[in-house]
């Protein structure tokens, strides 16, 4: 495919340095492998067990678990690749990978940045500088002021004179932080201050820009990718419409309902925004796309590989990071425009730690259990490239049948963390991506939603039951995708949570009653391997005391409690009854056993076969100190087979653990502040000795962005301060201890 | 997917059996009609035990169940599930003690007693049930009571006591208190197991008062329930009248009482679940004390032929002749059975099985006593004597035989071998009676008074001083009044039945035969406890025939 002659190719790079962790670290040490280039990863200290450690061939830690101190590290990274003998980096996404600085300093070093030059990142950088290079290069902008003038009343007549609703966004931001939209002039003022006080923090400049607000829009993005000779292709566009905080979470390729004029269209202004900043390397023009009005803007430019590039991958059968390591190495692009297909439809799914039903919030935490559907490929599958024919259609591909046909179903999965993980404590909260591609998209709908089915996580929230949701969405499938999706269709989305079915509740007390045989060959006398037998027709029960774990309540203390009796017959089978507060339904004669290392009650149960798999989860240590709270029980999450549905059942602990857990908590008194989750120290706001009053902010801690504040209880005076400003706490720490006035001495 | 009772040892080559010598042939039709009438009627009365044994469990009204209910605590057969391990078996004793027995219904004599498993240890656990007036003890449940301190005692098994009592039931206290066999030996038991090694611990879930206040006093260790056990020797109106004190039931033997100030008391426990939960940890630290388990020597086998089978090869008419050996084939390993003396005395059959892995020398009757027979099973109960293999007697007797031919031939003096042989074989004998266990048969296959490990009954079997048929005999001829024949001879027939024995305890409760292999595989596995051998010394005692100890454990 490439037609440069073999001579004046040439060489890749013998060893790179990959800047980056996780799936996308893993992503690229794979591309090198194939290629025969040795792989360098940095980590650190949180990350020493990696995945990408794993997987490379050297690994080096560069520091402390604060991306701070480790990933934006430059001088470490620039130290690693002199030690190591790396001759490029690549950054993958987030951290350094749009800083011009380290792209700089690595020059400086004489060691390749796999990105695009230094100036590009600059141009691009700034939303506001780019949209005049773009407006100049004739690419559509949004109507908007882009210009140095802050002075809040100037704006606000700036978005009087755009027309409302507008958008406020910070110059120098992405990923949906600094931005606010406004829907009349009454709400500017508030609305603009607080996007500069949130880019303040999140970027350290407040420097805003305004623009008209689009009803209905869809967010469309071309790949292009540009060589050091002035080579730059469209590697078609990819919708990315469905976002939730603003940020993505289905991203699929091609764009559904796009003309080819339109999408001949968006890749010429996409190539020519590129062309503009003399782009070099893999960047993605993104377009604010008017579904009303057909119309597009340019957006901004990413200087990077992102995120979502294997769906752009899946539909053209290359490979992205193979194509950045030839730029890198000074090679022409490898294939003309002319050249590159476009096969099927491709989805990529993002798989978060969070709780799509507490507004997306991140959750964190350790990946108790993870299973996932097998993946097919690993690489895109490849695909045949177009015979060049009219140069003048190089950029309107047709979707012929007969290189459709030839398509076979895939399911690629790219994910950083084993089983064991601790996923969004220090570092970006996605846990995987799943990738899929088809010949079109309904099928390649069916196929994702057969892969999240399979996705199974349990130790903390995920998304993967709201992606399944959305993949079977009747609007969705239908490709009526708006940026305003999820909040148009919030209700389809998120239907009642279904409370588990008996079936499953008996699975789930059968796995709690399985799980107390005694292990085989510990003992041989018949009084430990004779099973629960009675005499006399009497018949071994147990009660096993269910709660459900319900997310639409689940800061409900209200929990339905179900209790299920399991009896033991003399030949070992069960005799199960569920009373839920519907009814009381019984399961005779049920066959059941552990599988699976015990993770799966394989039984017989109202006549069908099925699996179910239980991860437990115990409570932790520290929280047995705390009265009424739930998290001195035990957790089963429950995958019932044959289904998509997930349950998480509370085992509650026995009345007297509650009971001993309140006088602990009584002689400690009230003015014990623990840490509610894990999370970092931001702020210590009382030192030992100073007297604080009820309601008083002690101490602020963050957990995955989410600030929250710990107030004193009582009055009194600090005794003791149990952390430190920038300090990771785990869940039940003591943080700061208050003398209460009037608590008699000793207590 | 195949039920969970996994086999711990790996199955055997079925060829390996197939063709050894000793497994017992089966010549059972399982169609024939006698065998399916046989079978009816044993099912019949399976049946019939296991709806009294159930209504028994249930203990006393519905009423004093929601009382305790209500009262936030456990029921007495909860408590014991949440003793004993997970997925263990229980071998309850004597469960239809006291049926019929008293004017007043009381369930199980109002007491549960039996044998589990607790923190990986077998134990004797006894439970009073307050469900039954109160768990007061009537003379059957004393008896019960004592009855399961015994088979701790010979077994070396630590004791649990799960008190909520208020002693003696006071209508009956003649028969209660005063006797050797009465209330006080339950003190004086728990004293010398506490002196030759045998933990008892007592959990007080309720009230434990006058005598009742001994059992957690004489404990090793023992847990009260906080505002819910109480221990005093006198309650309150008791204490009023005596001295004129007026002060609660809390105040005077509450558990926070007893274990801030007088130190009755050594835990201190929320609830009834919290009170177990710190027994079982209690059993988990009992170090060297209270024996160790001693696994089979040779994998066990289930039987080659069904166990269900039993029920049509016995039935329930006594008069009715059945082969011993197709019991003995449903009930050994493998069904498997090395005869001894196979063609002598063919009345009565001996040989070596193993039962759940055990070995055991089978005596088990195939007709009336002979002097051949009594010689035969003589001699088998000295080898295994001589072998220490535990003895099981599988007993249908009608008794010796009679006659001028018997007695020149000198049954009386071959039969008193036999006796004595049975009285003096020292090892571990366990007693089924599968049908009839008349005379002086009795004594020769180790009836009550020789003090079996345990004896259990099916639900067809018979005890009384003669079969039915001579008794109407004997009266024919002795009574001058035909009138009381029919009526004496009644009551003796109904004298004679399971139910009516298993109620007074002169046996450790009737079984279905279905459950016999297993029930004496248990009870196999108790008789191959290590047997402590004592302070070590090798020396007795210079104060009673205790061990060298001297004292138990005092409560301090």
């Amino acid at each position: 495919a490439n037609d440069m002659p073999l001579e004046a190719r040439r060489p890749l790079f013998d060893k790179i340095l990959i800047a980056n962790r996780g799936e996308i670290a893993c992503r690229v040490i794979r591309t090198a492998k194939k290629l025969g280039i040795r792989s360098v990863a940095v980590y650190s200290e949180a990350d020493a067990d990696a995945l990408h450690v794993q997987m490379a061939d050297e690994a080096y830690c560069i520091g402390p678990a604060a991306s701070s101190e480790s990933y934006l590290r430059m001088d470490k990274i620039i130290d690693v690749c002199r030690k190591s003998g790396a001759q490029a980096v690549h950054p993958g996404y987030g951290f350094l990978s749009e800083n011009a600085d380290f792209a700089e300093q690595l020059a400086q070093a004489g060691i390749v940045f796999i990105g695009p030059p230094a100036s590009a990142i600059v141009s691009m950088g700034s939303k506001s500088e780019s949209k005049t290079i773009m407006a100049n290069a004739r690419v559509p902008v949004v109507p908007g002021y882009h210009g140095p003038n802050q002075d809040p009343v100037f704006l606000a007549e700036q978005a009087s004179r755009i027309g409302y609703p507008v958008l406020i966004k910070a110059v120098h931001g992405g990923g949906g932080k600094g931005m606010r939209t406004v829907h009349s002039p009454a709400d500017f003022a508030d609305a603009l201050a607080s996007a500069q006080r949130e880019a303040s923090k999140a970027f350290g400049r407040t420097e805003v820009l305004v623009e008209n607000w689009i009803e209905r829009p869809r967010h469309v993005e071309v790949q292009v990718f540009a060589d050091s000779q002035g080579g730059c292709v469209s590697l078609w566009e990819r919708d990315c419409s469905v976002q939730r905080r603003n940020q993505k979470i289905i991203e699929e390729a091609p764009a559904p309902g796009l003309s080819p004029e339109l999408r001949a269209d968006l890749s010429a202004k996409a190539i020519a925004a590129a062309k503009a900043v003399g782009y070099v390397g893999a960047g993605t023009v993104e377009f604010i796309f008017d579904n009303d009005t057909q119309h597009f803007y340019f957006m901004e430019m990413n200087t990077r590989l992102q995120v979502e590039h294997p769906v752009t991958e899946m539909i053209t059968g290359l490979d992205l990071v193979e194509w950045q390591l030839e730029v890198a190495a000074g090679n022409r692009l490898p294939l003309t425009q002319a050249a590159i297909p476009l096969v099927g439809h491709a989805f990529e799914a993002r798989i978060y730690a969070e709780n799509p039903r507490n507004g997306f919030l991140p959750d964190s935490g350790r990946l108790l259990y993870l299973s996932t559907p097998t993946p097919s490929t690993i690489f895109a599958p490849p695909v045949t490239p177009r015979t060049p024919t009219d140069p003048d259609a190089a950029l309107m591909p047709i979707l012929s049948a007969e290189t459709t046909l030839h398509v076979k179903p895939s399911v690629r999965l790219e994910q950083g963390f084993p089983e064991g993980a601790d996923i969004g404590v220090f570092y970006d909260p996605m846990i995987a991506k799943l990738v899929v591609h088809a010949r079109d998209r309904p099928e390649a709908l069916r196929v994702l939603r057969a892969a999240l089915e399979e996705y199974r996580v349990a130790g903390l929230s995920t998304n993967v039951a709201f992606l399944r949701q959305l993949a079977g969405n009747d609007n969705f499938i239908r490709g009526e995708v708006e940026t305003g999706f999820i909040q148009k269709h919030f209700d389809e989305l998120f239907p009642r949570v279904e409370d588990p079915r008996p079936e499953a509740l008996a699975q789930a007390a059968l796995f709690v009653v399985l799980s107390d045989l005694p292990s085989v060959g510990s003992s041989t006398t018949p009084w430990a391997t004779m099973g629960a037998r009675r005499f006399g027709g009497d018949l071994s029960e147990q009660v096993v005391t269910l709660q459900i774990h319900n997310e639409d309540n689940a800061n409900s203390t209200e929990a339905t409690t179900t209790p299920v009796h399991v009896q033991v017959l003399p030949d070992g089978r069960f005799n199960v009854t569920v009373h839920t507060p519907s009814g009381t339904h019984a399961f005779p004669n049920t066959v059941a056993r552990l599988v699976e290392h015990g993770r799966v009650v394989e039984s017989t149960i109202a006549g069908a076969k099925t699996r179910t798999t239980v991860v437990r989860q115990r409570a932790p240590a520290t929280s047995t100190g705390t009265p009424g709270s739930t998290s001195a029980a035990q957790r089963l999450h429950v995958f019932p087979g044959g289904s998509s549905a997930k349950h998480t059942l509370v085992l509650p602990a026995p009345a007297w653990v509650a009971s001993l857990a309140g006088d602990v908590a009584s002689a400690v008194g009230r003015g014990v502040l623990r840490a509610p989750m894990p999370s970092m120290v931001v702020e210590v706001k009382v030192a030992p000795g100073d007297r604080v009053e009820p309601g008083v902010a002690v101490v602020v801690l963050e957990s995955m962005k989410t600030e929250t504040i710990l107030r004193a209880a009582v009055s009194g005076v600090v005794r003791a301060v149990g952390c430190a400003k920038g300090e990771m706490v785990e869940e039940g720490r003591v943080v700061v201890e208050i003398a209460e006035d009037d608590a008699p001495e000793g207590q | 997917v195949r039920p969970c009772r996994q086999p711990v040892f790996p199955p055997r080559s079925s060829c390996r059996r197939a063709y050894h010598p000793s497994v017992l042939p089966s010549l059972v039709s399982a169609t024939s009609p006698e065998f399916v009438e046989k079978s009816k009627s044993m099912e019949a009365l399976v049946a019939d035990i296991d709806a009294k044994a159930a209504a028994a469990r249930l203990g006393g009204s519905e009423k004093a169940r929601e009382r305790m209910r209500k009262a936030g605590k456990k029921l007495p057969r909860e408590r014991l599930a949440l003793l004993l391990d997970p997925h263990t078996p229980f071998l309850e004793l004597s469960q239809l003690a006291a049926h019929d027995v008293y004017p007043e219904s009381i369930p199980g004599a109002g007491i549960i007693t039996g044998i589990g498993r607790i923190s990986g240890r077998e134990c004797v656990v006894v439970v009073n049930d307050a469900t039954v007036k109160g768990g007061s003890y009537y003379p059957l449940t004393v008896k019960k009571h004592l009855r399961a301190q015994e088979i701790a005692r010979e077994h070396g098994l630590p004791c649990v006591y799960v008190v909520e009592s208020g002693g003696a039931a006071l209508p009956h206290q003649a028969n209660v208190f005063p006797d050797k066999e009465h209330f006080g030996r339950i003190f004086y038991n728990m004293a010398q197991m506490s002196a030759v090694g045998i933990p008892q611990i007592a959990i007080v879930h309720g009230i434990s008062v006058a005598g009742g206040a001994y059992v957690p006093a004489m404990a090793d260790e023992n847990i009260i329930v906080r505002e819910q056990g109480r221990i005093f020797l006198a309650g309150p109106p008791l204490v009023k009248a005596a001295t004129g004190e007026e002060v609660d039931e809390e105040t005077l033997g509450g558990g926070q009482m007893h274990s801030s100030e007088s130190g009755v008391t050594d835990h201190l426990a929320r609830d009834d679940e919290h009170a177990i939960a710190i027994a079982r940890g209690i059993i988990s630290d009992l170090g060297k004390a209270g024996g160790q388990e001693v696994p089979p020597p040779v994998p066990p086998e289930d039987p080659l032929y069904p166990t269900s089978e039993l029920h049509g090869i016995v039935g329930t008419d006594l008069r009715q002749a059945f082969d011993m050996r197709d019991v003995i084939a449903r009930l050994v390993d493998g069904s498997r059975f090395r005869e001894f003396k196979k063609e002598y005395g063919s009345t009565i059959v001996t040989g070596f099985a193993h039962i759940h892995g055990y070995p055991v020398g089978i005596v088990a009757n195939n007709g009336i006593l002979f002097s051949q027979s009594a010689l035969k099973a003589t001699h088998f109960m000295q080898l295994c004597s001589q072998r220490q293999i535990p003895l099981l007697f599988l007993v249908n007797v009608t008794g010796y035989m009679v006659g001028s031919k018997a007695e020149k031939g000198g049954i009386a003096k071959d039969g008193a071998k036999m006796v004595r042989a049975v009285a003096c074989a020292d090892v571990p004998k366990l007693t089924v009676i599968v049908g009839g266990s008349y005379g002086a048969g009795n004594y020769g296959m180790c009836g009550r008074a020789y003090s079996p490990r345990f004896l259990w009954m099916w639900p067809n079997a018979k005890v009384s001083v003669m079969g039915p048929g001579q008794l109407s005999q004997v009266m024919a001829t002795v009574s001058k009044d035909p009138t009381k024949h029919s009526s004496l001879k009644d009551e003796i027939e109904e004298q004679s039945t399971a139910l009516y024995a298993s109620a007074r305890l002169w046996d450790d409760g009737i079984i279905k035969p279905t459950d016999t292999r297993d029930t004496v595989g248990l009870a196999l596995a108790l008789a191959a406890r290590e047997r402590r051998t004592g302070s070590g010394s090798g020396k007795p005692s210079t104060t009673w025939d205790g061990d060298g100890k001297g004292f138990g454990v005092f409560r301090m």
